[in-house]
């Protein structure tokens, strides 16, 4: 396993230190607290009946945002569902992430300069999927990669495999990442495969794989920077295993995590918090206070009031508005339903 | 004017719109320098090269997604699924997926993608190659479906479906692929989406079909016409969405209708067909409207073909019960 810091936040692989400044040290831990509270904040909002669809995110914070921290801006993101908080880093409005929550199609309108698709229900499709558009950018020419995310359960799909292999016939510029959080919902990954690893999968693509402390930031997001390098430079796709934990349920659609999940593995968890060690670190090189994280804590829930009552705000869908969308030009049996729903909408 | 296969005019499409717009790409499994595997594909690697015409690993999943990829980095995909019997492998790429891009993300997105694949009956293909599965695609939203009956419709309507800025699925009848030569203009031209075709005018009855139905119909018309009834023959051409027009305009005049299809009775499009009739026009019909289809069992085993599928035999019967109701 790839790692730089070590549970209790010090250096233990000072060869791989990816070479970062404070400012942007400082950056990586502002949005791992910040994406903290954010979970913590859907969490409350999903149940006040205030959003829709919601999978927590906290444990994962470094295996998400160590990795997106080391993208361009032109990179595109291809999404699971889990993995909001890279759109939102990615540049993706805070209250269209929450009418994404709500079901609202204006959260799956990526804004100009945003390189992604909404997350993805669908587990594996996004793999597929992410290998076309690094074949694409590499027979356009450009400098960037695809950049995609699955859990665990999802390496058990055909279409994981299908996509790295696929990206490595081509040579086409994709990270695949798994976040594996030991759990697809309550099924352990010890029943998804023998394999020891889910790494070592990229071995049947023929593509490089690394297997990366997923609660360690700087880990992540060495590695990140390193497949994207190789991805550019014409050296193909590689597979990042990311060995992370969520400390929440799987969706906040009924799940309990209490049925199938040990108090044990949980404490044994908590004690890898992605923030604690990584707060340790940069408190040692005096880079970190509790004044900081505070004003993160107060900026974060000021912003997601204000994202919530803009979600608020933002016009309800109407049914021709569903129809304008399915094609460039409705064919007929649209344009005579948009005749019919523009008659009842009016009234 | 040439005169030229089915396949040929396939082939002639796909490279006019090589030519035309630097973002079309061709691939599928075996389409590169094999030249495809019923040759639809032939020379155009060789012409275009293999960065716009390539083979891709086995895996209809993987194609379609690879369509999509593409498709979000601005080209226009043209994938082949070897045979349209394989659809499973990739119906959630397809019905899932390209089908529903546009929509989902509220028009940021969209798949220009031409899906083609060979189908049908007739030519003793081994399992699941001639199944007719245009039903399961034309019940999805975001989707077109078209199927051309001739070398002229073939040509013109996969040069429109190629530059459609939204999902087509393109299915050729093996059977049509070179039983006949027609008329086709070397220069490009298209066929709009949606539009049936009148491909022979009648008063006593209306025979809608597409495919290899199309010719069974003819063959059919031919034969009622010696017993002085005269049938008109609609092609629909795009089974989705229907050329509602067409339809209704010939069944307000022969008052008849007979919906003949290849596949089974509980699959395919004609049931479709039969509910927008009655919906618009059932104070025209002087008989139920009803349809020649294959039985709901599994496609034949290669030599039952003969007496499972649906002929022209099966449409004049049927025409005579209307006719006699």
């Amino acid at each position: 396993m790839f790692q730089i810091l070590n549970d209790d936040g010090k250096i233990v692989n000072e060869e791989d230190v990816p070479d970062l400044s404070d400012e942007q040290l400082k950056e990586l831990m502002r949005r791992m607290v910040y994406t903290r509270v954010l979970d913590q904040r859907s969490i409350a909002l999903n149940r006040q009946g205030r959003l829709g669809f919601y999978a927590p995110t906290a444990g994962q914070e470094a295996s998400q945002l160590g990795s997106q921290f080391a993208l361009e801006q032109e990179d595109f993101l291809l999404p699971g569902y889990r993995d909001v908080p890279q759109l939102i880093w990615q540049g993706l409005p805070l209250y269209q992430a929450f009418l994404f929550s709500r079901g609202h199609f204006h959260g799956n309108q990526m804004p100009e300069g945003v390189h992604a698709v909404s997350p993805q229900i669908i587990i594996g499709a996004q793999y597929v999927q992410a290998a076309g558009v690094a074949l694409g950018m590499k027979k356009r020419g450009k400098k960037n990669v695809a950049v995609t995310y699955t859990g665990d359960g999802g390496t058990s799909q055909g279409d994981f495999y299908e996509g790295i292999n696929f990206a490595g016939a081509y040579k086409a510029p994709a990270i695949f990442f798994v976040q594996n959080n030991r759990f697809a919902i309550s099924v352990p990954v010890e029943k998804q495969t023998n394999a020891k690893t889910l790494a070592q999968k990229a071995v049947a693509a023929g593509i490089e794989g690394i297997q990366v402390d997923g609660m360690d930031v700087l880990a992540v997001y060495a590695a990140t920077k390193h497949a994207r390098e190789r991805a550019i430079n014409g050296e193909g796709p590689m597979l990042i295993e990311t060995l992370t934990y969520r400390y929440g349920p799987h969706t906040m659609a009924g799940d309990d995590p209490t049925r199938y999940r040990t108090e044990d593995l949980d404490n044994e968890w908590e004690k890898k918090d992605p923030l604690v060690r990584y707060r340790k670190y940069l408190e040692s090189k005096n880079l970190w206070s509790e004044e900081e994280e505070n004003k993160v804590i107060d900026q974060a829930k000021e912003e997601i009031k204000q994202a919530i009552k803009q979600a608020d705000q933002y016009p309800k869908q109407k049914v021709t508005d569903l129809m304008a969308n399915m094609y460039e030009e409705l064919p007929y049996n649209l344009q005579e339903q948009m005749e019919e729903y523009k008659e009842k909408e009016s009234k | 004017m040439a005169q030229m296969t089915m396949i040929q005019a396939i082939t002639d499409a796909l490279r006019t719109e090589l030519k035309n717009d630097e973002n079309v790409l061709v691939f599928g499994e075996d389409v590169g320098k094999n030249g495809g595997v019923f040759r639809a594909t032939e020379g155009l690697q060789a012409e275009f090269g293999e960065e716009r015409v390539f083979d891709t690993p086995l895996a209809e999943s993987g194609i379609g997604g690879l369509a999509i990829g593409l498709g979000l980095q601005g080209f226009r995909p043209v994938p082949e699924i070897q045979f349209f019997g394989f659809i499973y492998e990739v119906m959630d790429s397809i019905s899932g997926q390209m089908a529903r891009m546009r929509y989902r993300s509220g028009g940021v997105h969209h798949s220009p993608i031409t899906v083609r694949a060979p189908f049908g009956g007739g030519v003793h293909t081994p399992e699941l190659h001639a199944d007719s599965l245009e039903g399961l695609v034309a019940q999805q939203p975001g989707l077109k479906v078209v199927i051309p009956s001739t070398p002229y419709d073939a040509k013109g309507l996969l040069i429109a479906s190629i530059r459609d800025n939204d999902p087509v699925i393109f299915l050729e009848h093996m059977k049509l692929y070179r039983s006949f030569r027609g008329e086709v203009p070397e220069e490009e031209y298209t066929i709009e989406l949606g539009k049936a075709d009148v491909k022979r005018e009648g008063t006593d009855v209306t025979l809608i079909a597409y495919g290899a139905m199309v010719h069974a119909c003819l063959k059919a018309a031919d034969e009622l016409a010696e017993n002085g009834i005269n049938a008109e023959v609609i092609d629909l051409r795009t089974v989705s969405p229907l050329d509602i027009e067409t339809i209704i305009e010939s069944v307000k005049k022969t008052n008849r209708v007979v919906v003949v299809q290849e596949a089974q009775r509980q699959a395919g499009v004609a049931a479709n067909v039969v509910a927008e009739i009655q919906e618009r026009a059932i104070l025209h019909l002087e008989a139920p409207v009803l349809r020649v289809t294959a039985p709901d069992t599994v496609y034949a085993f290669s030599e039952a073909e003969e007496v499972w599928l649906p002929n022209h035999k099966d449409i004049v019967e049927k025409v005579n019960s209307v006719m006699n109701f």
